[in-house]
């Protein structure tokens, strides 16, 4: 199994529903937050070109978080999912410090925070949260390993990008553009 | 022409609008750190060499730093830690791919081995004293007869320290700046660089301070090497590195890394030692001072400025 997270650039109207469904789902502190929206203008008027993305953790293949982390307080579980472990982290800033993505923060209370791809909604069978409340329904979740799902499909038929893939990450969040 | 920016207001503090989780105890214990593995480098090369009687601020006084240096440096890194109450967790593991674990393995031999050091020279380092516990004093005979050994385990563990300060940046890939192999070699050549530099501010004898001085002008030349090398490198990299590069050449970073760092650090030293070895009369305490501060200035850029680089997409 191999989650991953497929989004429409062409439908994300950036109106950041999925930045509060997370913080609200997530408990996440005020001023904080696991998922942002970046707006991205292309191009001199009148040939503009606007792309909105909604970004948050990458849970990448090839995790330079994980890697750094001395105490293994980050760690990767079942379905290649980036978690940490807030009684094991120091919070040394290392996986911070090694994210290309920016997508980690200290919590006020210490440990470091990031998404989880809202691992205990998928443990009862729920979608992620920001997935479930989107209103254009621009992203889509699902098993890269199983070639019928939804997100293969997508991969299969429709041209996509990763961010910053030149880092060696192999990134698991997928834009379709 | 491309322009991108958060639209949904993100603001993680310490890291929009630029990255700063780590601040200047890092950059101080990376400076105590290889100032430690330099003094300890000496101590054990000298040791080794069966030289202490003439030159015993290496293996004597200048030792004393080392311990102290080590125990500043810890308690630096754990007061920049966020969640220091679980420090214990970075000793239940040893992760070989996480610079910063092996690093506090290293540390948590080297540390010790430092205080042993300095207490296999106790009744000489402080003749009015007297170890009064029975414990203390069998260490002192027992260190003193194991000296030797000690000195050829310090050499490996202090180059590894050495190192170590600088692969702990060079590691994170996600930082330009900090991502190349020169890191290693520098950090270290500037630790034992300072080392030298400390055993010359104390020396009393002007054999010592000439070997001492003559050995702080060659790892000045090399580091110089290596800075240059460092830039040549990032000049022919890819975008990222370029920009990396410029906070260092002609950025916010300029005058900090060219005057405080290569002027004042290296070259002015190395000019002062050289007139010093050629027979003028020269203090040789403000070249010391010079390299200490500069090799100071080297961990905050670095650190600093590293923090600021990162991937465009
Ligand atoms: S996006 Fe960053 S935090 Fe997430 S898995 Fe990749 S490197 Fe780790
Ligand atoms: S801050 Fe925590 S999760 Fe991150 S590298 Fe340090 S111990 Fe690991």
């Amino acid at each position: 199994m191999r989650y991953a997270m497929v989004i429409d650039t062409l439908k994300c109207v950036g109106c950041s529903d999925c930045v509060v469904a997370c913080q609200t789902e997530n408990d996440v502190p005020i001023g904080y937050c696991r998922d942002w929206i970046t707006e991205t203008v292309n191009g001199t008027y009148p040939n503009v070109d606007l792309e909105f993305k909604s970004e948050r953790c990458n849970h990448c293949d090839n995790p330079p978080c994980v890697r750094c982390c001395p105490t293994g307080a980050s760690h990767v579980v079942e379905g290649g999912i980036v978690l940490v472990t807030s009684n094991e982290c120091i919070g040394c800033g290392a996986c911070i410090e090694s994210c290309p993505y920016d997508a980690r923060y200290q919590h006020p209370d210490g440990y470091v925070d990031k998404c989880t791809f809202c691992h205990h909604r998928l443990e009862k069978g729920q979608l992620p949260a920001c997935v479930e409340v989107c209103p254009t329904k621009c992203m889509y979740f699902g098993d890269l390993d199983n070639p019928n799902s939804e997100v293969s499909k997508l991969l299969k038929n429709r041209k996509h990008k990763t961010l910053a893939p030149e880092a060696g990450t192999k990134p698991h969040i997928f834009y379709l553009i | 022409m491309e322009e991108e920016l958060f639209s949904s207001g993100r603001n993680i503090p310490h890291i929009d609008p630029t990255l700063e989780v780590w601040h200047w105890p890092i950059s101080i214990y990376l400076f105590l750190g290889g100032l430690a593995a330099g003094l300890l480098f000496f101590a054990g090369a000298v040791t080794i060499l069966d030289k202490e009687k003439e030159y015993p601020t290496a293996v004597k006084y200048a030792s004393i730093i080392s311990p102290v240096a080590l125990s500043l440096g810890l308690l630096a890194l754990v007061y920049d830690l966020t969640h220091p109450l679980y420090t214990w967790q970075l000793y239940t593991t040893i992760r070989l791919e996480s610079p910063m674990s092996w690093g506090a393995w290293v540390l948590l031999i080297v540390t010790p081995l430092s205080f042993l050091w300095v207490i296999s020279y106790f009744s000489e380092i402080f003749p009015k004293w007297k170890l009064r516990l029975g414990i203390l004093k069998k260490l002192e005979s027992f260190t003193k007869k194991n000296r030797k050994k000690m000195a050829y385990a310090l050499i490996p563990l202090s180059i590894i320290l050495g190192v170590y300060t600088g692969i702990l940046l060079s590691a994170f890939n996600a930082r330009p700046l900090w991502n190349n192999a020169i890191l290693g070699p520098l950090f270290l050549t500037s630790g034992l660089s300072t080392g030298a530099a400390t055993i010359l501010l104390l020396a009393k004898t002007h054999k010592e301070k000439n070997l001492f001085s003559r050995i702080d002008l060659v790892l000045i030349v090399i580091e110089l090497g290596l800075i240059v090398h460092m830039l040549m490198g990032m000049y022919a990299g890819s975008e990222v590195q370029l920009e990396a590069m410029q906070l260092l050449v002609g950025g916010e970073f300029t005058l900090m890394f060219f005057g405080f760092v290569i002027i004042l650090g290296l070259l002015v030293p190395a000019i002062l030692e050289l007139t010093e070895i050629l027979g003028y009369k020269v203090p040789v305490s403000i070249p010391a001072i010079l390299i200490l501060i500069g090799g100071l200035v080297l961990r905050f850029v670095m650190v600093e400025a590293g923090q600021i680089t990162r991937y465009l997409y």
